[in-house]
């Protein structure tokens, strides 16, 4: 007999998918920040604006949204397929494919690649998924510099700090902020530099220039790959994304199994949606697709990379598999009130806000994130604008159930949680046992005053500490409703 | 037309004026309102903290209650999304098909209070008096998951005497959340915050809302800073007349 083990998530002590702390403490910390509360809602409302206004002008926004949704479904139902295919159609044109388990893997393979093509120094572009991986850290372990040329990947790495949102990862930091870390980091930055964008923006493309030229090796991640041709797709605003894509002689791109796409047609769904959905643009002004090698045209040498890393346990739960439909968008980070305060620091994971918050805890286990499903009052704002259609609120409430199954099966002695939800339930499911807690509940009259309490004990500290509480009323409804109409229902 | 009244556990036991007043405009309005007293709460708390199988009971208690009505209104967009989108939801988790169709069936006569008014009876005036100065906050849950949209607002509108202030975000969330409060306390306290500064902008003297959850906590709120608003249910304006 077999004991069935479960499919691996993504191994501890490698990558970024877990905080050090639990997100309310962490999150309190990011409260307290008054300069990041500044820049986050500065930025989130501008760009939730832009958003609102380039959506609004599709009338068939909910149509894309649904087709959007359908070919994620279909594809996610078939992904040993379609994987299968694009590895066929890839190595078909020229390149080789790499099957990563997991960040362990994936980072030998890729060390292994820079290694063998000589190289000291790799130019990185969308290193979301090389972040998840700390593909860096890899990297300098062997001596390899990885240079972030994503202006805002390029921020993060100089101020030794870590990514806050999907797509503006330096989004916690204002313009001032930059500049003291540009004249700190940079070597060769004039000492004069000033704060407007357009100084920034040249000193960075100064500072990235060489590398460019210089770089025997780029890496890269995807935004889709299209099955039936092996074609990749890196969608960007910079330009500097297509340097990376075709200076180098070689390219490594890694790639998280979720990405895979059927067909060329399903990208025109996906390139009307991403754009208005990420950065309020129609049209995202560099989309870069590539088939395998062509000879003597860009790099001669392309390797695929495919990452697993948890995803296929994610895939295994049919109800929290919806989470790989993501396109990265971050649009539900955008509108998610709480993200807006907290900033995504303190989710601990590459991947933050509400998409995050029920991704994270399936590449790694819930029992490894099991405070990121909490990190939501469900108020459904990133359900409305996700592009395609994620009902993170549902999910998230999934995930809640699994943690609360998983910690019940783990500890024979139930958490203070679980006793007082239990015991709840059972008053509430008799009405004679209901009425008597509520009668008991009464008693908590003689906390008030004038019609309020200001200290309750724990766990209801916690509300009182901000916030009144109302006195429980001298008769409840039920008991008006007897006193008033008898026993009538 | 005979309506039951689900006025959910929250307002039975801590804001018994928003049942009693959903009663008497019901009765003002010539239906006729009946309390079946073996109804308790929705589940919803025991849900959305992952406690899904404890809600098991509840759900099935509430199809048993309310399954011979024809009618239930809920004074909460809340509870009421809660029956909407959960208990099937929740019965299917566990197996129950027979009572999942029966929750889905129980689920689409249940109306929060502005959906019943504007949507089911077609009204949007109820002859309501109330001189105050008022700004309403949609819930999450009456905008997103019942998608009321301005049936509130259209209400209000045809309340005499009463003048109507717009908030400034109504649409996000106030931070409540349920156990979210008291979970995160910290960045519920930080939405709120928000929040009231928007309510207290409009100057007005009353934040109304279709939630006594989300109530609770802005009035808690106010209240704690003595701000000089104070938070009324929906159903308690419409209640109002030239008589009390």
């Amino acid at each position: 007999m077999t004991t069935f083990l479960g499919i691996p998530t993504a191994p501890r002590g490698v990558g970024h998918l877990r905080g050090d702390e639990p997100f309310p403490v962490a999150a309190r910390k990011a409260l307290a920040n008054t300069q990041l509360r500044r820049n986050l809602g500065k930025a989130t409302t501008t760009i939730r604006a832009k958003r609102a206004a380039v959506v609004a002008e599709l009338p068939d926004w909910e149509e894309l949204r649904a087709a959007g949704q359908a070919i994620k479904a279909h594809t996610m139902r078939h992904l040993d397929h379609y994987l299968t295919e694009l590895e066929t159609q890839v190595t078909a044109r020229g390149g080789t494919v790499h099957w990563a388990r997991d960040a362990i893997e994936a980072n030998r393979i890729v060390t292994g690649l820079v290694r063998g093509a000589g190289a000291a120094e790799v130019v990185k572009v969308k290193s979301i998924v090389t972040d998840e991986i700390g593909l860096n850290d890899a990297l300098a372990e062997v001596g390899i510099r990885a240079y972030e040329t994503d202006l805002a990947e390029l921020i993060v790495q100089l101020g030794k700090d870590r990514p806050s949102h999907i797509l503006v990862p330096a989004i916690h930091r204002n313009r001032a902020e930059i500049r003291d870390i540009f004249l700190r980091e940079m070597g060769d930055v004039d000492p004069g530099l000033t704060d407007t964008p357009a100084a920034l923006t040249e000193a960075a493309r100064l500072h990235l220039r060489r590398a460019f030229l210089s770089a025997r090796v780029g890496i890269s991640g995807a935004n889709f790959a299209i099955a039936e041709t092996g074609t990749l797709c890196v969608v960007e605003s910079e330009g500097n994304g297509r340097m990376c894509l075709t200076l180098p002689e070689t390219l490594i791109t890694v790639m998280g199994i979720e990405k895979v796409i059927p067909a060329w047609r399903d990208l025109d769904v996906f390139l009307q949606l991403l754009p208005r959905s990420s950065t309020g643009e129609r049209m995202n002004p560099y989309t870069s697709m590539w088939t395998g090698v062509t000879p003597g045209d860009g790099p001669q040498a392309f390797h695929l990379v495919l990452l697993d890393n948890g995803r296929t346990a994610a895939l295994a739960d049919e109800t929290g598999r919806q989470a790989l439909h993501c396109i990265r968008c971050s649009a539900c980070l955008n509108v998610c009130p709480v993200y807006e305060r907290t900033g995504g620091h303190a989710y601990g994971s590459v991947y933050p806000g509400p998409i995050g918050a029920v991704l994270s805890p399936q590449l790694t286990g819930v029992e490894d994130n099991a405070s990121l499903p909490y990190a939501s009052s469900l108020c459904g704002a990133c359900y409305d604008a996700c592009p395609v259609k994620i009902d993170i609120p549902s999910l998230l409430v999934h995930l809640r159930a699994r943690h609360v199954e998983e910690a019940g099966r783990a500890h024979r002695v139930p958490s203070p949680e679980a006793i007082t939800m239990a015991a709840a339930a059972w008053v509430m499911a008799s009405p004679s046992r209901w009425a008597a807690a509520q009668g008991a509940g009464r008693l908590g009259r003689v906390l008030g005053r004038g019609g309020r309490i200001r200290r309750l004990p724990w766990p209801l500290s916690a509300w009182t500490a901000a916030r009144d509480a109302p006195q429980p009323p001298a008769q409840t409804f039920r008991q008006w409703w007897r006193a008033e109409r008898g026993d009538r229902t | 037309m005979r309506v039951a009244l689900f006025v959910t556990c929250l307002a039975d036991t801590l804001f018994p004026d928003v049942g009693r007043a959903t009663v008497r405009l019901l009765e003002r309005l010539g239906h006729q309102v009946e309390f079946p007293q073996a109804q308790t709460c929705c589940g919803q708390m025991h849900v959305n903290t992952g406690y899904l199988r404890d809600a098991l009971p509840l759900v099935r208690h509430y199809a048993e209650v309310f399954g011979g009505y024809e009618a239930i209104v809920v004074p909460s967009g809340s509870c009421t999304g809660s029956v909407r989108h959960q208990h099937a939801m929740v019965a299917r988790r566990y197996g129950d098909d027979d009572l999942a169709r029966r929750a889905e069936d129980v689920a689409s006569r249940t109306f929060e209070l502005s959906e019943f008014l504007v949507g089911v009876l077609g009204l949007e005036d109820v002859g309501a008096y109330y001189p105050h100065r008022v700004t309403y906050h949609p819930t999450c849950h009456s905008l997103r998951l019942l998608r009321v949209g301005d049936r509130p607002l259209r209400l209000l509108r045809n309340v005499r005497g009463l003048d109507l202030v717009d908030l400034p975000d109504a649409d996000v969330c106030c931070g409540f959340g349920g156990t979210f409060a008291v979970k995160n306390a910290d960045v519920s306290t930080a939405m709120l915050a928000d929040k009231m500064r928007a309510v207290l902008a409009t100057r007005a003297e009353v934040c109304t809302a279709g939630d006594s959850s989300c109530l609770m906590h802005i009035g808690g709120g106010l209240s704690r800073l003595n701000a000089g608003t104070r938070t009324v249910h929906l159903a308690e304006i419409l209640a109002s007349t030239r008589d009390g």
